[in-house]
């Protein structure tokens, strides 16, 4: 036996027995890391250094203090609690941020930053760099002043202020419909202006919608295909998955030919007299458009783990609750529904988590009623380029699915999950 | 067929059929008594499944009708028939453990609470699991879920209990031991079992009667000994048991018994249990254990030379592999005395037996008649 005073397991020459299990597993251990290295650095390279780009920008703020260096290093000395404007020394800092600016081309970057903050920061920018030019020597305050009257709001000093440092909180709370003004007091957003809870809100409600409907249109089927002889159950997976082989745009596409005012539906229940032709339903580009769509395009995503769950319990067990007295009603309710349970998880958070964060479907047929959250980070990506907010909003969108998925592993348990 | 007051099933003029062309069970007639252990024994695809199936209600019959205490039960669906059923993967529900097992047939009847528990009590007692009725069916050895499955086909007090190859899943040990209490468990509560095996010693150990099916018929519907000893058919004879077969034609029919010319020389003295005159073909089936080594003139009817071919020590006995008559497949079993040393390899021996061993049965090429 071991002759060390501790209890740790020895091979025969005395080496810690995990010690050398480590090195008896170490050039396997290294083939199989060998063997994921291309796909690690090509995800590294295309999925995992953009989002974390792209999640920074949620928070990055160094445009204003690049662009006018000086002047937010100046104006630190400044109060914006006090009701007077910055001393003469900022003002001449601002002089030469917007002279070199102007000429690097970079002025506007700043302004547009800004311009998210308060509207009309940008024209004064534009203005002040084409006069700015002229301005050579002291007193700088009153020649800036003459430019424009704005350079004499405190709050537009008040904003620089705020916005001088690298970090910004201003993207998330805008993101949250929440502003915060220079004294740090954070505020709710006027009334008309906010946009995104009600946004998520509509989101998470919306989609928690399609998961039922899908998980009511999906346990039949999955039910079926599990139950049927193979002959038959082949074909069926077969139709299930046959929407995999068409395109997602054709799909949705094909929904607005069926369900738009001049579409097949509408033309045939006029037809039929169900409908007169001025009342023809409006079925697309609102919330219907959405949910008939999204239920259709997401439905497979709920019968496969269902019926990979369901194929694995024993006819048996439904033999048996029958044989022991239960009627057909009670057997599959307390034996065979039970045992689906892995199934159910799985399928709902595969499709919910996959539907808040749809884009394309709801753009295409959601009109604006119907529109997910993605939407909007889509618009502010491609129209508004307030990269900043839209981060904020992806990353908010990311933790919300992450706390999902963690209550769901504490209630249901992920282990439990079943997906194929 | 008569009924007899007896019976508590009834399978009058069963047939059944899948795709509407072939019979997996032809016209079945059988009468199970009340309190009695009856196998239904044969090969896979003989029908022995199906014929449970039926009686437990989760498939119909295509033709005639299954009575269960003298009332017919064809349209009465399978949890209206208060019949237990063991399944051969025991089909104990994961999801509960093995007291809600035990309560689910009672709960669905709407016992009250207090009564569930002291049944359920007295079920897991029975089979010996007292202690495990908080556990999940997944935390239990592969005997002890099957002892669950037994108590909880028990538990709400079936007129009859079926069972589908309850002991498949086991090793050789558990099976012997759970195919003892079964039989134990049969005896004290008096219940009628309805076993289906293919194993024949499983099917011998247990049965007061065994119904022995192949290709949708039942060909022999016997106490074990009788099964055993007195064969009807070929295919009896063979399935039950090993038995060593010789092939000839019937020179002679004597009363009960007949002689018979063997294919490979020789002529044999046999009970006559299936021939129906001189010159049909025949074969005859004999008992390992019933065969004489080394016997001397007189000492019995049949006397004849065989070759060793091969030599198997297993322990308690020796088996003899000889060439006899034609065959070389002829098996002798020698229990390990000195009488199996007279015997080698290569070298040839006296081998005999009484004419009452050796039953002339059906030959090969007929089809096979029900019993």
């Amino acid at each position: 036996m071991s002759t060390a005073a501790d209890d740790t397991l020895r091979t025969a020459d005395g080496v810690p027995l995990k010690t050398s299990l480590r090195r008896a597993t170490a050039r396997r251990r290294v083939r199989t890391f060998l063997l994921v290295v291309p796909i690690l650095a090509f995800l590294m390279v295309t999925f995992v250094f953009p989002v974390v780009d792209m999640m920074f920008r949620s928070v990055d703020n160094q445009i204003v203090s690049s662009v006018l260096p000086r002047t937010t290093l100046a104006i630190q000395s400044w109060d914006p609690g006090s009701e007077e404007l910055p001393p003469e020394f900022v003002y001449e800092a601002l002089v030469l941020d917007i002279q070199e600016s102007f000429k690097d081309k970079t002025l506007g970057r700043a302004g547009r930053r800004l311009n998210y903050e308060k509207s009309g920061v940008m024209s004064l920018f534009r203005k002040s760099g084409r006069r700015a030019k002229r301005i050579t020597e002291a007193p700088f305050k009153d020649q800036v002043l003459a430019i424009d009257e704005r350079w004499a709001d405190l709050e537009t000093w008040q904003l620089i202020h705020q916005e001088s440092s690298a970090l910004t909180e201003s993207y998330f709370l805008s993101a949250a419909d929440l502003r915060v003004d220079y004294k740090g007091e954070i505020s709710w957003k006027a009334e008309e202006r906010r946009i995104y809870l009600f946004l998520f809100y509509r989101t998470l409600w919306m989609s928690g919608l399609i998961t039922v409907f899908c998980l009511l249109l999906g346990y039949p089927i999955a039910f079926l295909l599990a139950t049927l002889p193979p002959r038959h159950s082949n074909l069926l997976l077969i139709l299930v998955l046959l929407p995999f082989w068409t395109s997602l745009l054709v799909r949705t596409t094909a929904w607005i030919a069926l369900l738009q005012s001049e579409g097949v539906l509408n033309d045939l229940m006029v037809f039929l007299g169900f409908i007169s032709d001025d009342g023809r339903l409006q079925m697309i580009h609102n919330k219907i458009g959405t949910f008939v769509a999204m239920t259709h395009i997401l439905l497979p995503f709920m019968i496969l783990p269902l019926y990979s769950v369901m194929k694995t319990i024993p006819s048996s067990y439904m033999r048996a609750a029958r044989s022991l007295g239960a009627s057909p009603f009670t057997s599959f309710v307390r034996v065979y529904m039970p045992n689906t349970v892995p199934g159910i998880g799985a399928g709902c958070i595969l499709v919910f988590i996959l539907s808040i964060g749809y884009y394309i479907t709801p753009a295409l047929v959601g009109g604006r009623t119907g529109t997910f959250i993605s939407n909007i980070i889509a618009l502010h990506i491609s129209e508004t380029l307030n990269w900043g907010l839209a981060a904020a909003l992806g990353v908010i969108l990311l933790a919300l699915v992450l706390l999902l998925y963690f209550l769901y592993d504490r209630i249901v348990g992920v282990a439990n999950m079943k997906l194929g | 067929m008569i009924q007899d007051a007896q019976d508590i099933v009834v399978f009058d003029r069963v047939q059944k059929s899948y795709d509407g062309e072939t019979l997996v069970v032809k016209d079945l007639n059988l009468g199970i008594k009340t309190g009695e252990f009856l196998t239904m024994l044969g090969p896979s695809g003989s029908g022995k499944t199906t014929c449970l199936m039926m009686l437990a209600g989760f498939e119909p019959a295509t033709h005639g009708e299954i009575y269960l205490n003298d009332k017919p039960i064809n349209k009465v669906a399978p949890h209206r028939r208060n019949i237990g059923m063991v399944f051969q993967d025991y089909a104990l529900f994961p999801h509960m453990t093995v007291t809600e097992n035990l309560g689910f047939p009672l709960k669905v009847r709407k016992f009250r609470k207090s009564e569930i528990e002291a049944k359920v009590k007295r079920a897991l007692d029975m089979v010996r699991l007292p202690e495990f009725g908080g556990r999940r069916p997944g935390q239990l050895s592969g005997g002890q879920q099957q002892r669950v499955a037994v108590a909880r086909a028990l538990v709400f007090e079936p007129d009859i209990v079926l069972m589908d190859e309850p002991l498949g899943a086991l090793d050789k040990n558990l099976r012997e031991e759970m195919q003892y209490e079964i039989k134990h468990l049969h005896e004290e509560l008096g219940v009628t079992i309805v076993y289906v095996t293919h194993d024949q010693s499983e099917a011998l150990t247990m049965s007061n009667r065994i119904a022995v099916f192949n290709d949708g018929v039942i060909q022999q519907l016997a106490s074990p000994s009788v099964l055993y000893e007195q064969p009807e058919n070929r295919f009896v004879a063979q399935f039950i048991g090993e038995n060593n077969r010789l092939h000839g034609r019937v020179k002679s029919v004597e009363g009960q018994h007949c002689h018979v010319d063997l294919d490979g020389g020789g002529t044999i003295r046999a009970l006559n249990v299936r021939v129906e005159g001189a010159g049909v073909r025949t074969t005859l089936s004999l008992r390992p254990e019933r065969v004489i080594v080394a016997c001397q003139e007189g000492e019995v009817d049949n006397r004849i030379v065989g070759r060793v071919e091969e030599l198997i020590y297993l322990g308690d006995h020796i088996r003899a592999r000889l060439s006899v008559s034609g065959t070389e497949e002829f098996v002798v079993k020698i229990p390990n005395t000195d009488r199996h040393s007279a015997l080698r390899e290569g070298t040839d021996v006296n081998l005999g037996w009484a004419a009452e061993d050796c039953r002339a049965l059906d030959a090969p090429a007929e089809v096979a008649e029900p019993a």
